[in-house]
């Protein structure tokens, strides 16, 4: 006898956990900050004042609602399933990122904070965070990996126009986990003034759940839009994912609506088989890091190792919590797919619709192209764009073998 | 619950009891196992009771210590450079047990390599080790099924931090299964940065004092004997970490390879902090 969940909504519990999945597994330094946020969100989460503030600016600053689209010229080439948008690259700073930046800063505020740190891989979060420390005058610092920051020259210049601090990390592997370890060290020492402003839908408690809430707004507008455009549900909704913050915010407004299927698209790199990759559900399995406890790109012995994507967003070794647990249970079905089918992917949808996408969801697109020609012409599928290909065109050039 | 002793004889409640006799405090020495190899962390290891050290910790590598300072990073990942592993820290610990039955061995370190063994098995084995003691840094009392209740049960101490921003509200939580000693972290930060005015070190000793009676270990940013001294006049124990894992990574060659220096210098300067802590301060 399987037991049916009545709802996919309700988690956390009240000690952060998804199943078994999520939790607060961080110092003791650490605890009186986290619980201080839990407390702080959970009175925000409430707060009329708190909502109208969120609508204001993602309305008016963002850019809210996005579009959903009809992709009419990729639905006609793939000859399947009718394909939507859900247009979050044209929010302000090109993705979904903002959404939670917004949210997060608006807490911070609340609380009285006067200092910001994020941590970012790619620079989307980074720019995203000082972009509402710009707008909100508030001091901010980012924590980035060395090579990253070689990486991505113009989205550092950015963070440093809009009056960012950008630290270089060169602990560890330089790589995004350890920029996230590094914000943490900066917190645990700074706690009067500081709040930390994470990037996905993961870390301790009450982070995956604060970051999935400000994100909701993408599947709740969609779920309108699409209402209004078909008068129906969608039948599918696919999206790419590196912490999953921008899939969890799709699907989650949907998950108890049992006719609604759900593909989350993780990277395979050069293949998962080859071990270069990202993909933390397809091929790692559970353990405990950056606060909880979810699917993690590990060797034999626990330590952590890196994750590698032609998607800068995409390559972080761990999956939001909350994934590992719609994953065990079976309600989202993920699937992983490599650099080169995305790469495919972001020509084709740069080509049929005039929209230049990230090479993180051209994942999730490279997915669509894969299944939509076997669904029928009715079949209502919704993928979200999270965020525009602007950044990537040098890493695509490259890839490609041509020089700028 | 108040803090439980534990069933079996405890080395580390001995070693505070005799300390207690002497009418001194005890120097806590740490150093991450298989730093920068396995023999030569071995023999830093072995030496380190001739030193003066009277508890051992041994730092578990992870390759992202999150609560960790620049010199134990970099201790931990020249250990996993080498190939150290959670099974040769245990082996480490087997192999110390065979010549010393009285000084107390902590493992300190972070969950998942634990949690990637299995925690039922890990307990095992440190138990049949001789492990007295674990520091799990990111297991907080809110995660306290995962591995502190099993390793209670199994006669182990659970030695927690509380910080500055441990208060009168928070205290209970953290001292809740917490046996052996507290281990006070007098900053602010991650290790081996900052260092703490002994004042304020005392206050808080003091606070904790109204709470518990088990003994209180004071660490993080403790570099020189007189610092270690100071301490020592307040607490119960201070540990010292960075600044032997520093001198440990002063005397590599630029291969991060061991030299001939490499030990002495570790166990030079923990018999300097002994010394200093027994009064004797070198001029």
């Amino acid at each position: 006898m399987t037991k049916t969940l009545n709802t996919f909504r309700s988690g956390p519990d009240e000690s952060g956990h998804f199943g078994n999945f999520g939790g607060r597994f961080v110092a003791e330094t650490l605890m009186p900050l986290i619980l201080e946020v839990e407390q702080a969100y959970n009175e925000a989460k409430v707060s009329p004042d708190f909502k109208r503030d969120f609508d204001y600016f993602a309305r008016h600053y963002v850019g809210r609602p996005s579009p959903l689209y009809f992709a009419e010229r990729l639905t006609e080439e793939l000859g399947g399933a009718k394909i939507y948008f859900k247009r979050d690259e044209l929010n302000h700073t090109g993705a979904h990122k903002i959404n939670n930046t917004l949210g997060q800063i608006l807490l911070a505020r609340r609380m009285g904070k006067t200092r910001i740190i994020a941590e970012t891989g790619a620079g989307q979060h980074g720019v995203a965070t000082a972009t509402v420390c710009a707008r909100f005058g508030l001091p901010c610092v980012v924590y980035m990996g060395a090579t990253d920051i070689e990486r991505q020259k113009p989205n550092v210049f950015r963070m440093k126009l809009l009056g960012a601090e950008v630290v270089p990390v060169t602990s560890g592997t330089g790589t995004l986990k350890d920029a996230m370890n590094d914000a943490l060290r900066d917190w645990v020492a700074n706690v009067e003034d500081t709040f930390y402003i994470i990037g996905t839908a993961a870390g301790p408690h009450p982070y995956p759940a604060m970051v999935r809430d400000f994100q909701c707004v993408i599947g709740e507008e969609a779920r309108e839009q699409l209402q209004a455009a078909e008068g129906r549900l969608p039948d599918t909704l696919v999206a790419a994912i590196g912490g999953g913050s921008n899939a969890i915010g799709l699907f989650h407004p949907f998950l108890d609506e049992p006719t609604v299927q759900m593909i989350g698209v993780e990277a395979a790199g050069h293949g998962v088989s080859s071990g270069e990759h990202a993909a933390s559900l397809s091929g790692g399995r559970p353990g405990v890091l950056h606060g909880n406890r979810t699917y993690l790109l590990q060797d034999d012995d626990g330590q952590i190792k890196d994750a590698y994507s032609i998607s800068a967003g995409l390559d972080y070794p761990g999956i939001g919590p909350e994934h590992s647990w719609l994953h065990e249970t079976g309600r989202v079905n993920y699937v992983a797919v490599t650099d080169d089918e995305a790469l495919e992917a972001f020509k084709l949808c740069t080509r049929l619709e005039g929209i230049i996408p990230a090479l993180e969801p051209a994942h999730a697109l490279a997915h669509v192209i894969k299944i939509a020609p076997d669904l029928p012409k009715d079949h209502l599928l919704v993928m979200n764009l999270c965020g525009r290909g602007d950044k990537d065109v040098f890493a695509v050039a490259e890839r490609l073998g041509v020089s700028l | 619950m108040s803090a439980g002793s534990t069933t079996r004889s405890s080395r580390v409640d001995a070693r505070f009891a005799a300390l207690k006799r002497e009418g001194r405090a005890g120097l806590v020495t740490f150093i991450t196992a298989g730093d920068p190899d396995l023999e030569t962390s071995w023999e830093i290891i072995r030496g380190l009771p001739d030193a003066g050290a009277d508890i051992i910790e041994i730092g578990m590598p992870f390759s992202d210590p999150m609560a960790d300072g620049p010199a134990i990073q970099a201790a931990s990942q020249r250990a996993l450079n080498n190939g150290m592993t959670l099974a040769k820290t245990l082996d480490l610990v087997r192999r110390f047990r065979q010549q010393d039955q009285e000084t107390p061995l902590i493992l300190m370190g972070y969950y998942n390599p634990i949690y990637s063994m299995g925690p039922q098995r890990f307990i095992q084995q440190a138990v049949a080790a001789g492990v007295d003691g674990l520091i799990i840094v990111d297991l907080p009392p809110e995660e306290d099924e995962e591995l502190c209740e099993p390793a209670v049960d199994a006669g182990l101490h659970w030695i927690r931090l509380a910080t500055p921003t441990t208060d009168g509200e928070r205290l209970p939580r953290v001292l809740e299964n917490t046996s052996g000693f507290l281990y006070y972290v007098s900053v602010l930060g991650i290790t081996g940065t900052r260092s703490a005015l002994t004042e304020q070190v005392a206050e808080a000793v003091q606070r904790f004092r109204q709470h518990t009676t088990i003994p209180i270990a004071v660490g993080f940013g403790i570099k020189t004997p007189e610092q270690a001294a100071a301490i020592g006049k307040v607490a119960d124990a201070a540990v010292v970490g960075s600044a032997i894992v520093g001198r440990i990574a002063d005397s590599l060659d630029e291969a991060d390879k061991a030299t001939g220096e490499t030990v002495p210098a570790a166990l030079d300067l923990v018999r300097a902090l002994s010394a200093g802590m027994r009064g004797r301060v070198p001029a």
